[in-house]
């Protein structure tokens, strides 16, 4: 019996010579990430434990980008708390403010996410990585603490779920579209406990940045990974790193739980509407849905091929009068490629503001806070209630490019009609 | 281990920005956490909930963010175990790590809100005292319930030898 990706990578991350899903088993991380809201816990336990000297210092990561640059003085105190944890253990992957990023965008950009990497992360969204063929995922302080002690993990070798897509895309419809697609059919806990692949022609002809926006939000669907078999688009990504990392392809007979074969010719650009993403609806359905605010950003979609659709389509236009624009590069290297390209002032022409890095709204941190009443567009991926602020506000999920189109209308517009 | 206490009942997919809204993740004090549990669907939640209560949900609870803050809040507010059809995944580790018990039960439907319960986590046996009713569900896998006897996962680290990991 064969081995889906998932398995191999795990495997290759134990001593045991078979796993099954199902089975428990601890492996060694290559990879530890925390950030501000979840790294402080993680390392008051460690210390708590009485343990002085993480386990590899090059292989554990802080970045503090929820609430940095820090919002109010108790985010500045738990974002300190890394920087001097960084300092004391000598953690060279620690990203202060101006070389820091939305951890998701930052650690496949400076290739800290090679493929077959088994990683770990007190973020959620940890999924993302699964786009370079990692396996890739979410756990919790405590989880973190102890792999800063000896750099393992207890894991329940998830069963993998195939997702297959055929045919070809519409314009103005990409990963974002295709993940926010897949969660619409299966539910906020159609993948609970499953290793995602996502595969297929659709698949192997997205550029990184789409299927990083894919494998970002598997954790939408309840989903423990959500991965991409490596190809030449991978190794293409990865051609700028040092470490080139192993490409596992899950085997003919391997055992998939489910698998789910769409066509997704004449997809058209797909918004899920409050307050759960699996709430989602083809944006021609979505008739004068005004929105009071647009945010284009996160770990989701705020990487370069995204804020290059939002520009194109704001070029030379003006966003509805009363409505905030708020477009986030994800990080520094994007922020600047940004300013290069002219994208920058585009955002900032049309009536935006460009904004530095930053987790920021996606959470309702800061910087674009929701009242009471108003509706937002976001490129971000979750919509839960008072996700972006006031739990009476509205937050409807899509791609950049519905998200510019929209912000010039005022309401939830098809990209064809600007 | 007995946990006797009256049910607070919510729905399903409750996520974890209902269970700790994200404006309060400037700290890791569960007592405080727990001052605003369940804040943003449930106002008075917090002030109602005594210790030793004792949450019931549908599936899918705990979806979401991989915040620790969600089962330290649920914690610091004073309940001692959820029972839920379902949890989700980053949930359920982080439950397990911090030690906060829960179950698993397709009967939550019929469990009402301020009935009273009392689990054995041992067995997995759930008595609702109020219904006369008995719900039997699977007790954890030996690994996990090792963690949870040794107090958490760091106990539980520090204790490996003796498990033979």
């Amino acid at each position: 019996m064969g081995y889906t990706i998932a398995e191999k990578i795990l495997l290759a991350h134990t001593d045991l010579k078979f796993i099954k899903p199902g089975e428990f088993i601890e492996a060694r991380v290559d990879l530890a990430l925390g950030n501000d809201i979840t790294a402080p816990i993680a390392i008051e336990e460690f210390k708590k434990a009485g343990f002085t000297r993480v386990f590899d210092k090059n292989k554990v990561v802080l970045v503090p980008d929820h609430f940095a640059p820090a919002k109010d003085l108790r985010s500045a105190n738990q974002c300190k708390i890394l920087a001097d944890f960084a300092k004391e253990q000598k953690i060279k992957n620690y990203f202060e403010v101006g070389c820091m990023g939305v951890e998701h965008a930052l650690l496949p950009e400076v290739g800290l996410t090679i493929p077959g990497d088994l990683i770990i992360g007190a973020d959620s969204h940890t999924c993302t990585y699964g786009a370079l063929g990692c396996y890739s995922t979410g756990i919790g302080s405590t989880d973190l603490a102890r792999a800063y002690v000896d750099g393992k993990i207890w894991l329940k070798v998830p069963p993998s779920v195939k997702f297959v897509y055929k045919g070809k895309l519409s314009k103005w419809v990409g990963g974002k579209d295709l993940i926010l697609y897949t969660i619409g059919k299966i539910g906020v806990d159609g993948a609970i406990y499953k290793a995602m692949e996502f595969s297929g022609p659709v698949i192997r002809s997205l550029g990184m940045d789409d299927r990083l926006a894919m494998s970002n939000m598997a954790i939408e669907a309840g989903g423990r990974a959500g991965i991409i078999e490596p190809d030449e688009i991978t190794k293409k990504f990865v051609a700028q790193f040092k470490r080139k990392g192993k490409f596992y392809k899950s085997d003919n007979d391997a055992v998939y739980e489910k698998i789910y074969d769409w066509d997704v010719s004449g997809l058209e650009p797909q918004v899920a509407c409050p307050h759960l993403p699996s709430n989602v609806k083809g944006v021609s359905v979505l008739k004068d849905i005004k929105l009071d605010q647009v945010v284009i950003g996160s770990c989701t979609n705020g990487r370069l091929t995204d804020l290059r659709i939002a520009a194109k389509i704001l070029k030379g236009k003006k966003i509805k009068f009363g409505l905030k624009l708020i477009v986030i590069p994800a990080t520094q290297k994007i922020y600047s490629d940004c300013v290069k390209e002219g994208l920058a002032e585009i955002f900032v022409k049309a009536g935006g503001v460009f904004e530095t890095p930053s987790c920021g709204p996606c959470l309702g941190g800061h910087m674009g806070i929701l009242a009471d009443g108003e509706a937002a567009l976001a490129t971000t991926n979750r919509n839960f209630l008072g996700r972006m602020g006031s739990p009476k506000s509205f937050v409807y999920l899509s791609n950049p490019a519905v998200a510019a189109a929209s912000a010039i209308t005022g309401k939830i517009t098809h990209p064809d009609k600007v | 281990m007995i946990i006797k206490g009256k049910v607070h009942k919510f729905g399903e997919d409750i996520n974890t920005d209902d269970i700790i809204s994200a404006k309060y993740l400037v700290s890791t004090d569960a007592k405080e956490l727990g001052s605003h549990c369940m804040e943003s669907i449930s106002p008075d939640f917090a002030k109602k909930v005594q210790t030793g209560d004792i949450i019931v949900a549908g599936r899918n609870f705990g979806c979401g963010s991989s915040r620790e803050h969600a089962p330290l809040a649920v914690k610091g507010c004073g309940v001692r175990a959820v029972v839920a059809k379902s949890f989700a995944a980053i949930f359920f580790r982080n439950a397990i790590n911090i030690g906060l018990p829960f179950l698993e039960s397709p009967e939550t439907d019929n469990i009402n809100d301020g009935d009273i319960l009392e689990i054995d986590l041992g067995s997995g046996i759930i008595k609702n005292l109020t219904q006369g009713k008995v719900y039997k569900t699977e007790p954890f896998p030996r690994f996990l319930q090792d963690i949870v006897e040794d107090g958490g996962l760091m106990n539980y680290i520090k204790e490996k030898d003796k498990h033979n990991v």
